[in-house]
């Protein structure tokens, strides 16, 4: 393990130090090939023109690279995989469509990944308003925001073993050790295996994305209800409204955008969800989801890239509604400014 | 040390243009002042000089030389910002040695250079310290500081003082004057949208309105003699009253008669041809006098008295719809509302607009 | 603010109680394995954890000694011992010799065994049989309930980390996950700066391309890049799945988010700043070092972490270029490995999630500030 930590060393100061010295030596080539400094008039004006006219693309020039490779060219090429055969070989039409829509895997997958889309983002975005809501008007609000806060930074594969644990199951004679079922018994009520109980197991699943997502919800629409200027509630006081009428006509209508964005924030990741369900249930019991068996597809029996590339423009298909809006807004902003 | 000359220069985003040909000649060792209201290009014309913006079409010469396409370090100017623009993660020091250290100079002469500026502008004691600790006068000085060090051919002001409370910026104006005097071969200019400023520091001053210069002049001519009406209303505080009037008889001095009273001869020439022409007639508030003779210029009704102290503005409403006229008098002269008041003013003192907006040559000024 | 308009509506300890009732329920799954990743690995799987602090009740069986030890005392013969070693902390509450019945006695009282035979048995495993006759044959077989106090141990710990493979999977994380978080910085803030500060053709639309990459699903990149990654192995002869291939990934994947953060906060910097550097003669490279860097650490700082939590994390893109070996598995694919092989063991589980979980919880909790601030600047404009 020393050799690992070392060699670990080596090979971090060798990827960080690459990448600087490109910037560095980049523009002392460039300072040396057009030199302004020590130069006078014409020339040394010349250079530096030169100079502002390359420089901006050795600034770009390693994102865009990356970018290209790693986003870019991927986007293209599983488009065209995904009309190819298992093994990228032969044109096959839109035969991995075809096949999609007549799996039942598949259907279960899309089916589930709705259910999804319409729980998870809904559940998270009303707990982070009413925690936010809550939290705002306590002294303790900050601890408290952090701890509800605190699940953001496990990993997904971390918190499938933590909601493991709670849902453990034993045989009904034995002590119950997983928290939900020691519950039940408490009740009165039978011990149940949750996460193979078809349909609701999803849900059960969905919990632990609603414990991680939730704070982030809760983070960002606090922040929007502290930004919603005192005076309009002030106003609203002095007009006559009461507590209710203040929070659903004045000040949701004023964090409408915000609670938008959280809203598609989470439906994507919603879309990506894959370590949840692979590491709980790897799709059984009827819940599949699109991008663990797109995952699946990949390697089962070797690998068929056709179809995982198929699953994977369905996924992306879902994502070009918010994509476009996205990019409308932000050009928006840029001519607003 | 350097002239300056601005031939045609127009400044134009896309389609829209913010300056429309810009002629322009600063002589080395002046203190320049462009002034006008916001948006009239004033900052853009200073900004397209430091070489931070390019010039669509004309020539721009520092020194004698075309400097349309080199880059603002290359210039010889130094710019001190309305938000001074320091660096906020840098002390006072190395705020001020920043440009030296970027041209590689030698230690010795960024820090002989640096403390030399520091003396100047008292900021020896403050050198290590970073900006935010630092009063906003204080932060004023040391952008001053970081221009000084930079030994510019030409200095460059962009409303300066408008961040300082008004206090600040009565001494900071001062200090200004006083550093000018001390650099009397730097060609200094200045941008504000204040005419206090423009009146007490320029040598000339510059009136640009919607991207055309109105006027260039030293603050006194601009005062006495204003071009046109924009000038004449800019210039001076409370604004100069100007009311219609027509030509009556035209020459070397001009006869008018102004809507609603009499007639006055103004010493300015007028070309024959103008005669009857619907004019403007202008008058200081400050050149107005009460008078209790039968030649008076204005008989009105005292409607509002503004109480200053040392002034009081009388607003005298002259029996017409319209804008009252302005007088300006000692604080301690008597006025009454609701009373009849006769005003009139020397013949000096009044101006006339053609048609156009332009005012007439007076014969003293022409050859100037 | 709120709590000015909603004082009247809620009740002042209905909202301490609900928020005390969230912050329950959302730290309660955390602690559970925190709690049992310190247990005795035998107390976990007889008692939940939340009845470690109370000890746990177990149900044991035991033999007395044989006749051997049997002595002859006023008339009677008696066998005397204890049923624990000694030193032993737990405490018998109650016994019985059938085991139909195992907690027939109380601990202390004594039980007639029938024929004259008697038996007590005290809370500290000292017991004392007694009977009119000479015992023969084996020792009396004794059931009892035991109460264990709570054992805490790091055991556990020991365990995974040097002999789980937990270890070395820590290192690997670290392997990953440093230059996969330094890199992209670096290469998101000189290309932010350009975005943000200098004038080039195609700025408007390379920053349009980045928004939109900004939702790009991951699961586009994998297949292509797969088949990328093998094809260029093949070609040079060298593995497929190596820390060089994942840090770019990551980077890759981590780029149009950093661009767009950084570039929404570079782009804010004031101009007179910039404008005031480049009259005292700095390159757009001395600018970037010498103005910009500095004054953009808040969000460099928020970047890093964001991307220090989304590479630790993951267990995809660690699945998919790199390797299973023991010198190359990651925290969380290491985790998931044990899901399948030690899925009942649950001290395993429980301390390897922790162990998994802790760094980011330090990070999370130290730099908060900058992570909110990421997050805000990140989503309320973007999503």
């Amino acid at each position: 393990m020393a050799t690992q930590i070392i060699s670990a060393i080596i090979v971090i100061i060798v990827g960080v130090g690459g990448c600087v010295a490109y910037f560095w030596g980049a523009n002392r080539l460039l300072e040396l090939v057009f030199p302004a400094r020590g130069t006078s008039g014409k020339t040394a004006i010349d250079n530096l023109r030169r100079q502002g006219f390359i420089r901006p693309w050795l600034f770009v020039g390693p994102a865009l690279l990356i970018l290209g490779v790693y986003l870019i060219y991927p986007v293209v090429e599983t488009l065209r995989l995904s009309f190819l055969d298992r093994g990228g070989q032969n044109f096959v039409g839109f035969d991995n469509y075809l096949w999609a829509i007549g799996d039942r895997e598949f259907r279960i997958s899309i089916l589930n990944n709705l259910l999804w889309l319409a729980v998870v983002p809904a559940v998270c975005t009303f707990l982070g308003l009413v925690i936010a809501v809550l939290t705002d008007r306590i002294w303790w609000g900050t601890i408290a925001k952090s701890l509800v806060f605190m699940p953001l930074a496990i990993s997904f594969v971390g918190a499938s073993v933590i909601w493991k644990f709670i849902y453990e199951y034993r045989a009904a004679d034995q002590t119950q050790i997983g928290l939900l079922n020691a519950f039940v018994t408490w009740l009165g009520f039978e011990p149940q295996v949750w996460i193979s109980i078809p349909f609701w197991n999803n849900l059960f699943l969905m919990v632990i994305l609603v414990w991680i997502q939730t704070g982030f919800a809760m983070v960002i629409l606090s922040a929007a209800l502290r930004g919603i200027p005192d005076e309009t509630i002030e106003a609203a006081v002095i007009d006559g409204a009461n507590g209710f009428q203040i929070f659903w006509k004045i000040m949701i209508p004023q964090i409408w955008g915000t609670i938008a964005v959280v809203w598609t924030t989470i439906t994507i990741l919603v879309l990506k969800v894959f370590d949840i369900v692979l590491t709980m249930t790897n799709g059984q019991w009827n819940t599949q989801v699109l991008a663990n068996l797109m995952f699946d597809w990949m390697f089962r029996g070797g690998g068929d890239f056709g179809r995982g590339a198929t699953i994977a423009i369905v996924i992306m298909m879902a994502v070009i509604p918010i994509m476009i809006w996205n990019i409308r807004q932000a050009n928006r902003e840029a001519d607003g400014g | 040390m350097a002239d300056l000359h601005l031939k045609g220069v127009r400044k134009a985003y896309g389609a829209v243009e913010i300056l429309h040909g810009i002629d322009l000649d600063i002589r080395s060792g002046e203190f320049i002042v462009f002034v006008g209201p916001s948006g009239c290009g004033k900052s853009t014309l200073l900004r397209t000089i430091a070489g931070l913006e390019d010039i669509s079409s004309g020539t721009l010469e520092i020194d004698g030389q075309e400097v349309n396409d080199v880059p603002p370090s290359r210039r010889g100017i130094a710019m001190v910002f309305q938000s001074y623009a320091l660096y906020p993660h840098m002390s006072v020091y190395d705020n001020m040695a920043f440009s030296m250290k970027i041209a590689r100079a030698s230690k010795d002469e960024i820090d002989r250079r640096v403390r030399n500026a520091a003396e100047i502008l008292q900021l020896t004691e403050y050198l290590d310290r970073l900006p935010r600790a630092l009063s906003g006068g204080q932060r004023q000085r040391v952008a001053i500081g970081r221009a000084i060090v930079r030994d510019p051919k030409v200095f460059l002001f962009d409303e300066p003082l408008s961040n300082l409370d008004a206090a600040l910026r009565v001494a900071t104006r001062i200090e200004i004057a006083k550093l000018k005097e001390s650099m009397p071969q730097t060609t200094m200019i200045y941008v504000t949208h204040d005419q206090v400023e423009a009146m007490t520091l320029a040598d000339r001053i510059v009136v640009l309105k919607d991207g055309y210069i109105e006027q260039v002049g030293s603050p006194m001519e601009l005062y006495r003699h204003p071009g046109n009406l924009f000038v004449a209303q800019f210039i001076g505080s409370p604004a100069m009253n100007i009311v219609p009037a027509t030509i009556e008889q035209a020459g070397p001095a001009t006869m008018v008669s102004i809507a609603g009273h009499g007639g006055v001869t103004v010493p300015v020439a007028t070309p024959a041809a103008s005669r009857g022409a619907e004019i403007s007639f202008g008058v200081r508030p400050e050149d107005l006098v009460v008078t209790s003779g039968e030649d008076f210029l204005f008989e009105g009704t005292i409607g509002y008295v503004e109480q200053l102290g040392e002034v009081q503005l009388v607003y005298v409403e002259l029996g017409r719809d319209g804008v009252p006229l302005v007088a300006k008098m000692p604080g301690s002269a008597e006025v009454k509302r609701r009373s009849t008041i006769r005003l009139t003013a020397a013949p000096e003192d009044l101006h006339i607009f053609g048609p156009d907006g332009r005012a007439f040559a007076r014969a003293r000024v022409e050859g100037t | 603010m709120a709590a000015k308009a909603g004082r009247s509506f809620f009740g002042r300890w209905g909202v301490h109680l609900a928020v005390l009732a969230i912050v329950i329920v959302w730290t309660l799954p955390t602690m559970g394995i925190l709690v049992s990743s310190l247990r005795d690995r035998d107390q976990i799987i007889v008692s939940g954890w939340w009845t470690a602090l109370a000890g746990s009740e177990q149900t044991e069986a035991g033999r007395l000694a044989g006749p051997d030890a049997q002595i002859e005392r006023d008339g009677r013969f008696v066998i005397e011992g204890l049923l624990f070693e000694e030193g032993d902390p737990r405490r018998i509450s109650a016994f019985g010799t059938r085991a139909t019945a195992p907690t027939a006695t109380e601990a202390g009282v004594e039980a007639d065994l029938g024929d004259g035979v008697t038996l007590t048995v005290e809370a500290d495993s000292r017991y004392v049989m007694t009977s009119p006759v000479a015992f023969e044959g084996r020792g009396q077989r004794v059931y009892f309930s035991a109460l264990s106090p709570p054992r805490f141990t790091t055991e556990n710990y020991e365990t995974v980390l040097l002999s789980e493979g937990i270890g070395r999977s820590f290192v690997n994380s670290l392997t990953v996950t440093i230059p996969a978080t330094i890199i992209p910085i670096l290469i998101a803030a000189f290309a932010a700066y350009a975005l943000a500060w200098m004038r080039f053709p195609g700025r408007a639309i390379l920053i349009a391309v980045i928004i939109g990459l900004l939702v790009v699903p991951l699961q586009m990149s994998l297949i292509p890049l797969l088949k990328l990654y093998n094809g260029v192995g093949a070609f040079f002869g060298v593995p497929a799945k190596t820390y060089l291939g994942i840090w770019l990934a990551h980077t890759g994947f981590g780029l149009p988010f950093a661009i767009f953060l950084l570039r929404s906060y570079i782009a804010g910097l004031p101009r007179e700043i910039m404008e005031s550097a480049r009259i005292d003669g700095a390159s757009d490279f001395d600018i970037f070092v010498r103005i910009v860097l500095p004054l953009s650490f808040p969000v460099l700082a928020s970047f890093a972490i964001f991307q220090f939590l989304w590479v630790w994390n993951d267990l995809l893109v660690a699945m998919v270029f790199l390797g299973t070996g023991r010198d190359q598995l990651v925290l969380t694919g290491k985790l998931n490995a044990l899901l399948g092989s030690r899925g009942g063991d649950w001290e395993i589980l429980t301390t390897s999630a922790f162990v998994t979980i802790i760094v980011p919880l330090i990070v999370f909790f130290s730099l908060q500030r900058y992570f909110v601030r990421g997050l805000l600047a990140g989503s309320v404009k973007g999503g």
